[in-house]
């Protein structure tokens, strides 16, 4: 183990730590806020990178018609004057993915609108209803939702791996490429994006609210589903731009979003699916201590990083108070 | 009035089951082997077509009954049993090598020979009482284990190092690669695992690197191939990397690109086909299945493993109209399933996509490497016959 291979495994730590810190952040938001597990999330940072080479080619991604539909069922579900969002909306999505086709940089920003879109629209469609319902019968409807998404993914987009061409290309010093520190920028953009809109803006404080105690909130004027939506939209966007920004990386395919937004579970289980800095600080634990044991016990990486769950859940456990709001 | 209607029905079907020779068929056409198990589906539908329009064998239609795992063991094995309640007379399947096992048992029990269109070794080995009635038509990673340690050596290469996945796919390769490569005289100097689902490898690799091993083998297959081999490159490792023939789709090239260029690796011979010199046995047999294929789904649509089915289909024809000659299905099922069992045993010389097939008592695979493998290379997006063995 000298200095450069160690160097190499910080950074290749860091980078992945950081994907899976936004996706950890995005669990405890919108857990906190609606107490749905978003297990989904995975798919949703799949969905963006494969429309996008969809898009490129000039094909129009089965993911829209995904997003459409779901809008569709949110018109209807909504009626009346708060129709006009789902459906402007698709409508603006669809002519936006007409234009788009084939132009780069329309497509990055046609493809995340379409994932916060797909978001937005699994919240009203699926959880809003069920929005009394126990937190477990929540995240049955979550997995079930990631099953059908993945299975989805795998109509859309075929078996095989994609890998979109990167944003910026060619390597800093070796060992970290332009599209790497790209990467590490929109983590630390985030996070800083995320701690001013909930420190600074009315909106964030009242998801926060929310989030807190949700019969107070709603006393004090904050609509639940409103902060549901919201949640989900940063959540979604967030997965997006992750998703982005990392396929060149990895090769995206249909099925890697859960083993992705399974790390950032684990992370956020180290945060007790509350605290946003323990989560993100877990994230990069995971992801530091999934590089060294893939360099120091290949074969028994998984079981490791999973392992990690163990004192955390224990920790958890020791803690725990059963006080239901 | 309505129970009338059903044992006419009944009648009817079983009147109609006289008639027809089902062969059961399970493939993974979704799931993550679904770019295997896809072209094996296809396979099975052309050659439905086209035994409908021959009218199937020694007078009898011949009816596939093709069902979808999903990639998934329990559910293949579901699919097994209901193929054997259907009155199947032999059993095609499946794509990988964790369900191909599962199903074993399931066709043991009910005497009923099956061919397998998995890779590892242990569906066929060691024959005994339930791999009675198991053959297979892929080459075992044991067999192109054997080609890529021979190609070494061939090459002055004295260290090797290995990356694969961590399931039964990667696990295999080890073991046969590393035993065959120390048997040769060669130093396997690192031995890593990663996961088809991984993000990154570079762990792995840096460990790789460090060891200078002179080549790489990555025993992995598809598409999550590609990222072992550009971490290894970007790394900066410059010595020869070895795919498997888990590999040789066209979605690899895409994927791979630049990446891959220069990569080595077995393949079945139908691969390059029409590269293959003249006296190659399995080349006109590989021609005509891709002629065949192409005609149907599109120039380049064809793929090895969609020839495996083809490979099976090959082998159960002729075992078809023999035991046909022996027993009537129609009279007594099970008598004809064991006849069928034995004329597969006893198919000999059969030259298929693949390779030669040669079964006896104790070998259901029925392959020797030097028909059944060639060195292929990566050249400009393309595959290149590198060498055969014969």
């Amino acid at each position: 183990m000298d200095v450069t291979i160690l160097s190499f495994l910080l950074l290749d730590g860091l980078q992945n730590g950081v994907v899976y810190g936004l996706l950890a952040l995005s669990l405890v938001l919108v857990f906190a806020v609606t107490r749905v597990i978003l297990v989904p999330i995975g798919e949703l940072l799949m969905f963006a990178p494969l429309s996008l080479v969809w898009l490129l080619e000039g094909e129009l991604p089965g993911t829209l018609w995904l997003a459409l539909a779901l809008g569709g069922a949110w018109a209807l579900m909504a009626r009346g004057r708060g129709a006009l969002l789902p459906l402007l909306g698709g409508v603006g999505l669809f002519l936006l993915f007409l234009v788009a086709q084939g132009r780069p940089f329309l497509a990055h920003g046609a493809v995340v609108l379409l994932v916060v879109y797909l978001g937005v629209a699994t919240y009203r469609v699926f959880f809003q209803p069920m929005r009394g319902a126990t937190v477990l019968s929540l995240l049955i409807m979550a997995v079930g939702l990631h099953v059908a998404y993945q299975g989805l993914g795998l109509v859309f987009f075929g078996p095989e791996q994609f890998r979109p061409a990167p944003l910026l290309s060619g390597e800093v010093m070796v060992g970290l490429s332009w599209q790497g520190v790209l990467v590490l920028l929109f983590a630390a953009l985030s996070l800083a994006g995320l701690y001013l809109f909930f420190r600074l803006s009315l909106f964030g404080k009242a998801l926060l609210a929310a989030a807190e105690n949700h019969l107070g909130a709603r006393l004090l004027g904050i609509r639940p589903e409103e902060a549901g939506m919201v949640a989900f939209a940063i959540a979604s966007m967030l997965a997006a731009l992750s998703g982005l920004l990392l396929a060149p990386l990895i090769n995206a395919a249909y099925f890697m979003g859960f083993m992705l937004g399974l790390k950032g579970f684990v992370a956020a289980i180290l945060g007790g699916l509350a605290s946003y800095p323990v989560a993100f600080l877990g994230a990069l634990l995971v992801g530091l201590f999934e590089s060294f044991t893939s360099f120091y016990a290949s074969a028994y990486k998984e079981a490791l990083v999973f392992l990690l769950l163990v004192p955390a859940l224990f920790y958890q456990s020791l803690r725990a108070r059963t006080v239901e709001e | 009035m309505k129970r009338w209607l059903a044992a006419l029905l009944v009648l009817a079907l079983s009147a109609m089951a006289q008639e027809v020779l089902k062969v059961g068929v399970v493939v993974s056409a979704t799931g993550p082997a679904a770019s295997l198990g896809i072209p094996e589906r296809n396979t099975f539908l052309m050659l439905q077509e086209m035994l409908d329009r021959t009218g199937g064998v020694a007078g009898r239609k011949v009816q596939f009954i093709i069902l979808d795992d999903a990639s998934d063991t329990t559910q293949a094995v579901r699919n097994t049993r209901r193929l054997v309640e259907e009155g199947v007379v032999a059993v095609i399947g499946t794509t990988t090598t964790p369900a191909s096992l599962g199903m074993i048992p399931v066709v043991a029990e009910a005497k009923v020979p099956m061919i397998s269109l998995a890779a590892s070794k242990d569906i066929i080995h060691p024959v005994d009482a339930q791999r009675f009635w198991v053959f297979k038509t892929p080459q075992t990673e044991e067999l192109m284990a054997r080609a890529i340690v021979a190609d070494m050596v061939a090459r002055g290469v004295k260290t090797v190092g290995y990356i694969g996945f961590n399931d039964a796919y990667g696990e295999g390769w080890a073991r046969f690669f590393e035993a065959e490569a120390k048997a040769k005289g060669l130093q396997v100097v690192a031995s890593e695992r990663y996961a088809r689902t991984d993000t990154s490898v570079t762990g792995q690799a840096l460990r790789l690197v460090a060891r200078r091993p002179d080549a790489v083998l990555i025993g992995a297959s598809g598409t999550p191939a590609v990222l072992p081999q550009r971490t290894l490159k970007e790394r900066g490792y410059a010595g020869l990397i070895y795919q498997t023939h888990g590999v040789a789709n066209p979605d690899f090239l895409r994927v791979g690109g630049r990446d891959v260029e220069g990569t080595l690796l077995p393949a079945g011979p139908i691969l390059v086909a029409e590269q293959l010199p003249g006296t190659f046995p399995s080349k006109r047999v590989a021609l005509d299945y891709i002629q065949r294929y192409e005609a149907k789904y599109g120039i380049g649509s064809y793929s090895t493993f969609g020839a495996h089915a083809w490979d099976a289909w090959l082998i159960l024809k002729p075992a078809l109209e023999r035991a046909l000659k022996r027993v009537d299905p129609a009279k007594d099922l099970a008598s004809f399933r064991a006849a069928l069992r034995d004329e597969i045993e006893a198919t000999r010389n059969l030259v298929a996509n693949h390779g030669v097939f040669t079964f006896s008592k104790e070998d259901h695979l029925g392959l020797r490497f030097e028909d059944a493998a060639v060195m292929v290379r990566i050249e400009g997006g393309r595959w290149k016959l590198e060498r055969t063995f014969r």
